[in-house]
């Protein structure tokens, strides 16, 4: 660069940072409303596309097809949060869903098995937890020991073969009912964990506890705050959340397979960090993994619905989460 | 050589943080760069260093103008610094981390024995040849770490040195090696800008004096030709009488009582007593034991030994939990690791320790209004300058961090409250706020127990001083009959340094 050139740019310094002068409050909302703002865009542009976009049947299918990975995210957010991850939750799902079958098999009633199995998920959850706590693990690892590990249940559970046919009306209402015979019943669950969970993070002591532990575990610790049982409790959610998962997926199927969920834990972690949750903890909500998780949902349906070849599907896919994390950073880059 | 930035304007968005500032150095002498946080001098450094531009002014060197807009222009022109938080890796050798970017080699493979022999020889050059170049940079002390970048400044042919904060977590030994290696550089001619809020070692070792104030250049002094008042005074803007205020309290019955304190083998027969509106300072080098008191009360180190009493009621504490429902507190030397959660709101911050104050019946769901209400009186209380409480507390100066930290604390009023380093890094007027606040609660009746490294602050701040020796107690003095000369000397009696 010439000498004059760069006196020039000193000049034009102010000029060039004018654009920097949104309050900062304004930015921040503008960032956090990102995702939301992605994902309206993105169904204005497929109404235009494509006429059946928007009708209601479309709609109702998009959300329902979104809403097992919306679960297995909401409980991932609470493990991300705490800057872990958890990798085993499409194994949870599994053993979970094969554990329920099983039960049902043995003319368990319905509802118990269904109760079995969540909780059943809810402690594999905990295991991790008591893993990264008191084994001192890091998340990465110890979850990954626990999705192979528990993969391997779930084949030797099953004897390798699927499970199918269970005759309950309860169990298939779970999965495949409908509320008011419109609203598919695996919708009104994503909708109801999503206001729990919401209220729990936005409200609740132990919600203020997981950020406080994400963003800074020693600092929390030293305020008397007891991080390895938020830990524990956060994992466990994750887990149960599987398990849910698991239950709405059996119930459709009408059937349990013991290589269900694989290569869910990559979508759950997609939605959460295409809500803008921070993979170094701390920050995030759980309205961005929602949207997140609609986002990747209408993202499949308008390419289906627009005839898009599987492997160009992968390709756009691919192309969508990078720039939006590319976009996410822009801002905070200053 | 003579380095002068003229009339430097720097703003960020509407916020101007530097306005027509006028700042130079040369060659043989140690500049001090004063002004409380927040009055630009990071921003004036960060420019002279080539990590940040000026929106106007110049930059001359030897009078002629140069361009720095970038750290690599910078360490062309001879400029170096040396952050507060050193930039070395930690796993790597100090041989390694001496020539990271410009590593000696030949056709693309590394010369690890020259890199080796060239590392050791600058290391003597700053009298640290006791330094092995293949050692773990990470496993060495913060004030040899330090040697290694004033070592590295120096090979790059560095002529001018910017040192920020170097004492700050310096033992007193290492802080005395420091002065006399920067006393050689002067002697070799490099120029040395060197900021600290000590003002005790500004007056020691520096050789002139400017003050920043708000963004502007208040004024330039000589050190022989100046005093503290004089320089507390630009700083501040106004006359800062008492740099420590009075406290006029008489403490009441006992209220902590710790005897025979033993941890895993750091700490051994610490006993004192600390009374109602009582401050016990605790002084001593550091690594003497004096924050493994303060960890092992509140129950974040295991203890091993002793009985300690609140009150006349023996305590079983075991986490951090048990001390707080005890009605201990604990305000933590490190703010960014240990005191605060940097990406959470001072609010969040704030009602952290007592959250469950706020609940509703017990049902773990937070009462807003109530937490918000609380948070707002401890801001008014406390003076914490924030705009807004839901700013993210990384966004405050360091004093007003700080307060934060005490903040968390006095939702309710502790019984005892546990200070380590309360002021380090805060500025001189943030330091008398601060012991205002310690002054209030002592009033209030908390027994405070406060560990420092400044000496000044030990002394007038406390009633009586404990003294810490290699994890032993060397004994309790009190403040008002006893020296900074004294204090030393039973910190260091019988110990090789």
């Amino acid at each position: 660069m010439t000498t004059q050139f760069r006196e020039k740019l000193q000049r034009l310094g102010p000029l060039a940072s004018a654009g920097h002068r949104l309050s900062p409050q304004l930015k921040e909302a503008l960032q956090r409303l990102g995702p939301l703002i992605a994902l309206l865009a993105l169904c204005v542009a497929l109404a235009f596309l494509s006429s059946d976009f928007l009708s209601v049947g479309n709609v109702l299918d998009v959300m329902r097809q979104v809403s097992i990975n919306a679960i297995i995210s909401f409980g991932m957010t609470f493990a991300i949060l705490l800057g872990g991850i958890d990798l085993s939750v499409g194994s949870i799902l599994a053993v979970s869903s094969v554990l329920i079958a099983l039960l049902l098999k043995a003319h368990y009633p319905a509802p118990l098995a269904t109760l079995i199995g969540v909780l059943c998920g809810a402690t594999m959850g905990s295991m991790n937890g008591l893993l990264i706590t008191k084994g001192r693990m890091a998340p990465f690892i110890a979850t990954l020991g626990t999705m192979t590990l528990l993969r391997g249940m779930a084949l030797v559970l099953s004897k390798g073969s699927p499970i199918s046919g269970f005759s309950s009306d309860f169990f298939s209402w779970l999965g495949a009912g409908y509320l008011a015979r419109v609203i598919p019943l695996p919708v009104v669950w994503m909708l109801l964990l999503f206001v729990v969970f919401w209220f729990v993070l936005d409200r609740s002591v132990f919600g203020r506890h997981v950020y406080a532990t994400g963003g800074n575990t020693e600092a929390a610790r030293l305020s008397g705050i007891r991080t390895d049982r938020v830990q524990i409790v956060a994992y466990t959610i994750s887990g149960a959340m599987a398990a849910v998962a698991g239950v709405i997926l059996t119930s459709r199927l009408d059937s349990a397979q013991p290589t269900a969920g694989a290569g869910y834990e990559l979508d759950a972690i997609t939605a959460v960090v295409l809500g803008g949750t921070s993979l170094a903890g701390g920050r995030g909500w759980i309205f961005g993994t929602l949207v997140g998780a609609l986002l990747i949902g209408v993202l499949n349906n308008g390419l289906n619905l627009m005839g898009v070849s599987a492997f160009y599907q992968q390709v756009i896919k691919g192309t969508v989460i990078l720039l939006a994390v590319l976009l996410d950073r822009a801002p905070r880059a200053e | 050589m003579h380095v002068m930035m003229r009339g430097i304007t720097k703003a960020f968005g509407p916020v101007r943080v530097l306005e027509g500032v006028d700042f130079s150095v040369s060659g043989g002498e140690i500049h001090a760069l004063m002004g409380e946080n927040g009055a630009g001098k990071s921003t004036l450094l960060k420019i002279l260093s080539g990590s940040s531009s000026a929106d106007s002014g110049q930059i001359l060197i030897d009078g002629t103008q140069v361009y720095i807009r970038s750290t690599g222009d910078a360490s062309s022109h001879g400029i170096a610094i040396i952050h507060q938080e050193l930039n070395l890796i930690p796993q790597m050798s100090v041989a390694d981390n001496l020539f990271l970017g410009r590593e000696r080699s030949r056709l693309g493979v590394l010369e690890r024995a020259r890199m080796r022999r060239e590392a050791a020889d600058w290391l003597s050059r700053v009298g640290a040849s006791h330094i092995d170049p293949d050692q773990e940079a990470g496993m060495l002390s913060i004030g040899r770490q330090q040697l290694i970048e004033i070592a590295t400044a120096l090979s790059r042919d560095s002529k001018v040195l910017i040192m920020d904060e170097p004492t700050a977590s310096l033992t007193e030994h290492e802080i005395e090696a420091l002065f006399s290696i920067i006393g050689n550089l002067r002697a070799r001619g490099v120029a040395i800008v060197y900021v600290s809020h000590r003002l005790e070692e500004i007056f020691r070792i520096c050789d002139r004096i400017s003050v920043l104030r708000d963004g502007h250049f208040v004024g330039e002094r000589r050190i022989p030709e100046t005093s503290f008042d004089e320089v507390v005074k630009m700083m501040v803007g106004r006359d800062l009488h008492d740099r420590f205020p009075r406290r006029d309290v008489h403490p009441g019955p006992v209220r902590l009582k710790v005897e025979n304190l033993a941890d895993e083998g750091r700490i051994r027969d610490v006993g004192f007593e600390v009374r109602a509106g009582e401050v016990l300072g605790i002084a001593g080098l550091i690594g003497a034991g004096r924050t493994r008191i303060l960890r092992t009360l509140f129950g974040v180190d295991r203890r091993t030994a002793g009985q300690v009493s609140l009150d006349g009621v023996t305590l079983a504490i075991r986490s951090p939990g048990d001390a707080i429902s005890a009605g201990i507190g604990f305000v933590t030397e490190d703010r960014k690791r240990q005191g605060l959660v940097q990406g959470l709101s001072v609010r969040e911050n704030a009602s952290l320790v007592h959250l469950d104050e706020y609940e509703y019946a017990r049902t773990g769901i937070v009462r807003s209004r109530a937490e918000r209400a609380a948070v707002r009186e401890l801001i008014d209380e406390l003076h914490i300058r924030t705009r807004d409480s839901e700013l993210e507390v990384r966004a405050l100066s360091g004093g007003n961090q700080q307060k934060v930290v005490f903040a968390k604390w006095l939702a309710q009023t502790p019984r005892v409250l546990l200070l380590d380093e309360p002021t380090r890094g805060v500025d001189v007027g943030g330091k008398s706020e601060i012991y205002q606040i310690i002054n209030r609660l002592a009033a209030r009746g908390t027994a405070i127990v406060m560990v420092s490294s400044e000496l000044p602050e030990v002394l007038q701040m406390s009633d009586r001083i404990l003294v810490m020796r290699e994890g032993r107690q060397a004994g309790i003095f009190d403040a008002q009959s006893t020296s900074q000369e004294q204090i030393m000397a039973a910190a260091t009696e019988g110990l090789r340094i």
